[in-house]
């Protein structure tokens, strides 16, 4: 009943193959889509912006970003940390040393920069699997850390060791450096992950996300059918370093704007990523948006429950807070392993029924 | 689902807002995590100073102060997330003591006009006024600190370092990493050499940094440590018998909770500090009887007269001292941040002022303008008496060596002012 499907005919493959078969889901998703662009840059605030959405979607860049690898091509990886540090220091490399060039355009070449990266770490894929690769992967996150500390060069000689974003503009407006405005951090933020989610979708429904998913389910019968693992497999790492390095980059020049490797970009941050695609469901778009909401949003949630309304003491709330997060992950876990993405698909089959069940 | 959580959030931040009025001043502090143990001390004398104003004097020029609490857990984006959440309530001025949200709030309260106090840490060079027009971080520095702890071995070597080693053991981050190119210029000034030594956070692994030491038998070494990285080295200090009393940490190394889990071990060692330290001050009869007595103490007056409880609260009187200042030049008790900058650059604490406020000799004259923003930088040292369990000081406040910091100081704030396209001013 709350899916109304009578009279909703597909009469084309185009139709039948489309990433929202059902026509109500599809006018939400067209909602959502413009609620975000045309609404809420009018109303978002400062807090808002870089408290609750700006993390939101480049966390969920992240995490489609991994999901593609780990949850499509199951290439368990720990590096998650270590390429968005690669993307972080490859923006700023290029912000400060080519100053005249779009924004944007940096953005996009860190990405393809910590994509070769990946590739270099993805070697090793080829001979190992499971939780060696798993190893392997966690070298990356410690060698790329300690390099960024290690040579000067990459923090242009300053004192510190930090890197900070200079401003940068699009069409006249800020996007990074503090004169930003909450809406221009969000739009930008917004636009990569729009344009990023759509060509995640399309890729892993295609021949490419077939060849990764053939290879994640048995590689060796993989390579029989014709599948080349190592095409295969490189490319799933470039993909996803690619995403990563996107997510690294905005996450240092757009949301923070000055960073340090090993604070910003440690060990935490990869498993912070991989929790997501866990929790919000491996091999799924919809789950790494689901995945990212649910770790930047209900800390900062709880915290203001805890500490604003019921005026408990910070670190008591602190500590409340990890425990309830904990269990939740736990709770979630148990009751469905393969995440809120696959919860989200049981309800809608439960609501295309609703209240009329066989 | 997504949805729901964002209207529930939207619900519980709009219920969040506190109240206007007041003078509010955002503690972010943290008691939680490798940090904690260090941090929710300063956070209490931070608090305790405030409520000592409000109960006693009734806060400051008739206005109350606020000090709303932000759990950062020395976290950088946490740090932005508190910054954000409380900037909106008329926040007067932050002091997150971390330098890594520090770094990350400069350019943000360089657009956001609102003042930076950051006491020792922080970035060094913003004591340039010129170029960091927001932040303020007198009474010293990382830099004034390095220098004056040179200054101390030269003392102690009838003013002759040459041919000495110096290992700077160091968190690896931008709090570890700022008192290094001031000990390379001492070094060359000095004819010592310096073995740099860093320790990734948060440093419960110092095992080969220690062996290192063992084996180079440095003279001395120097520690810019924070958190747990603290007991670790002092602790591998004790075990390869490393003589405490050439074993030297910086402001951020020299508090109980650092050197008690050592035991004996650790008596002798030294620590500098821009201020002083315990209960013999007359500031804590008025804090007893306004304060703990009636049961107002942050966390119960647990650590009260510490190390850090008394460097909260000394960052606490700075502020209290600079609001009061921008009343008086403001001619209102309800200012802004603005005329709170005013007030900062403007600050003038006396040694007289300082006994008024029951703090005699506490720390070193303050006195900042608009080009300086760093006051005089002196600091001292202090020694822990591991039997009768204390700090005691050993030096008076000592100059650091300003020719060799204000050119780096200018240099760096220079190369800042050009990256971020800041114009000089004053």
């Amino acid at each position: 009943m709350f899916y109304r499907e009578a009279g909703d005919f597909k009469t084309s493959y185009r139709d039948d193959g489309q990433t929202f078969p059902i026509r109500l889901d599809r006018w939400g998703y067209y909602a959502i889509l413009a609620v975000a662009f045309l609404v809420v840059p009018f109303v978002i605030d400062s807090y808002w912006a870089n408290a609750v959405l700006v993390p939101f979607l480049i966390y969920a860049i992240a995490a489609i970003g991994l999901n593609i690898l780990t949850g499509y091509a199951g290439q368990v990886s720990l590096g998650t940390g270590g390429f968005m540090a690669v993307g972080a220091y490859a923006v700023y490399k290029l912000m400060t040393s080519f100053p005249g060039v779009p924004i944007v355009v940096h953005i996009v070449l860190a990405g393809a920069i910590t994509a070769v990266v990946g590739v270099l770490f993805g070697l090793p894929s080829l001979r190992i699997k499971g939780f060696y690769l798993a190893v392997a992967t966690l070298a990356a996150q410690f060698f790329l850390v300690w390099l960024f500390n290690k040579v000067p060069w990459f923090y242009n000689y300053s004192a510190s060791g930090q890197i900070n974003a200079p401003e940068r503009t699009i069409l006249g407006w800020a996007v990074t450096g503090p004169a930003t405005t909450a809406s221009a951090k969000y739009l930008i933020c917004l636009v990569f992950a729009v344009v990023l989610a759509w060509v995640a979708r399309n890729l892993t429904r295609g021949s490419v996300g077939r060849k990764w998913m053939a290879i994640r389910d048995m590689d060796i019968a993989a390579e029989i059918i014709g599948v080349n693992p190592l095409t295969a497999k490189l490319s799933a790492f470039a993909v996803s370093s690619f995403f990563v390095g996107i997510a690294g980059a905005l996450l240092f020049s757009v949301y923070l704007g000055a960073a340090e490797a090993s604070e910003a970009f440690g060990i935490n941050k990869s498993f912070l990523v991989l929790f997501m695609i866990i929790i919000g469901g491996l091999g799924s778009i919809f789950g790494s948006f689901a995945g990212a909401a649910f770790l930047v949003l209900l800390p900062v949630l709880l915290k203001n429950v805890l500490v604003a309304q019921f005026g408990w003491p910070t670190d008591l709330a602190a500590h409340i807070e990890l425990m309830i997060v904990g269990a939740l992950i736990v709770f979630f876990l148990i009751v469905e392993p393969h995440g809120l993405a696959r919860l989200w698909a049981l309800t809608k089959e439960k609501l295309r029924l609703w209240p009329f069940p066989h | 689902m997504k949805l729901k959580l964002a209207t529930v959030a939207l619900g519980a931040v709009m219920a969040a807002a506190p109240a206007m009025a007041d003078l509010v001043v955002p503690n972010l502090s943290y008691r939680t995590g490798p940090y904690g143990a260090n941090g929710t001390q300063y956070a209490d004398g931070f608090n305790d100073y405030f409520t000592l104003l409000n109960e006693r004097d009734g806060g400051i020029g008739g206005e109350k102060i606020q000090t709303p609490e932000c759990e950062t857990a020395y976290n950088t984006e946490k740090g932005v997330e508190c910054y954000e959440a409380t900037k909106g309530s008329g926040a007067l001025v932050y002091n997150p003591l971390s330098t890594g949200i520090t770094y990350q709030l400069i350019p943000k309260v360089s657009a956001d006009k609102i003042p930076l106090y950051t006491p020792g840490y922080g970035r060094t060079s913003a004591k340039n006024g010129k170029v960091f027009e927001w932040v303020f971080n007198a009474p010293a520095n990382y830099w004034d600190g390095a220098s004056v702890a040179i200054k101390y071995l030269l003392d102690q070597n009838g003013g002759d370092l040459n041919g000495k080693k110096i290992a700077l053991v160091y968190h690896n981050s931008a709090y570890g990493k700022e008192p290094i190119r001031t000990l390379q210029e001492l070094s060359k000034k000095h004819g010592f050499t310096l073995t740099e030594l860093p320790v990734d956070p948060p440093g419960q692994e110092q095992k080969s940094q220690w062996l290192q030491i063992r084996r180079d038998k440095p003279d001395y070494v120097l520690m810019w440590g924070w958190g747990v990285m603290n007991q670790t080295a002092i602790q591998e200090a004790a075990n390869i018998r490393f003589p405490m009393e050439n074993f030297i940490g910086t402001y951020w190394s020299g508090s109980e909770v650092d050197v008690k889990p050592v035991g004996a071990g650790a008596n002798g060692y030294k620590a500098l500090t821009f201020h002083g330290v315990g209960m013999d001050y007359p500031i804590y009869e008025d804090m007893k009887k306004h304060v703990i007595d009636p049961g107002k103490a942050s966390q119960g007056g647990q650590y009260v007269g510490s190390v850090l409880y008394s460097r909260g609260m000394y960052a606490a009187v700075v502020i209290a001292e600079a609001i009061a200042k921008a009343q008086e030049l403001a001619g209102t008790a309800q200012i802004n941040a603005t005329q709170l900058r005013d007030g900062f650059e403007a600050l003038d604490i006396t040694p007289e002022r300082l006994a008024e406020l029951g703090l005699p000799d506490f720390g070193p004259e303050i006195k900042m303008t608009c080009d300086n923003h760093g006051g005089s930088g002196m600091a001292r040292l202090q020694q822990w008496d591991a039997s009768a369990g204390k700090w005691s000081l050993i030096t008076d406040f000592t100059e650091p060596d300003q020719e060799v910091l204000d050119p780096l100081i200018l240099e760096d704030s220079e190369a800042y002012a050009k990256e971020a396209g800041i114009s000089p001013r004053c």
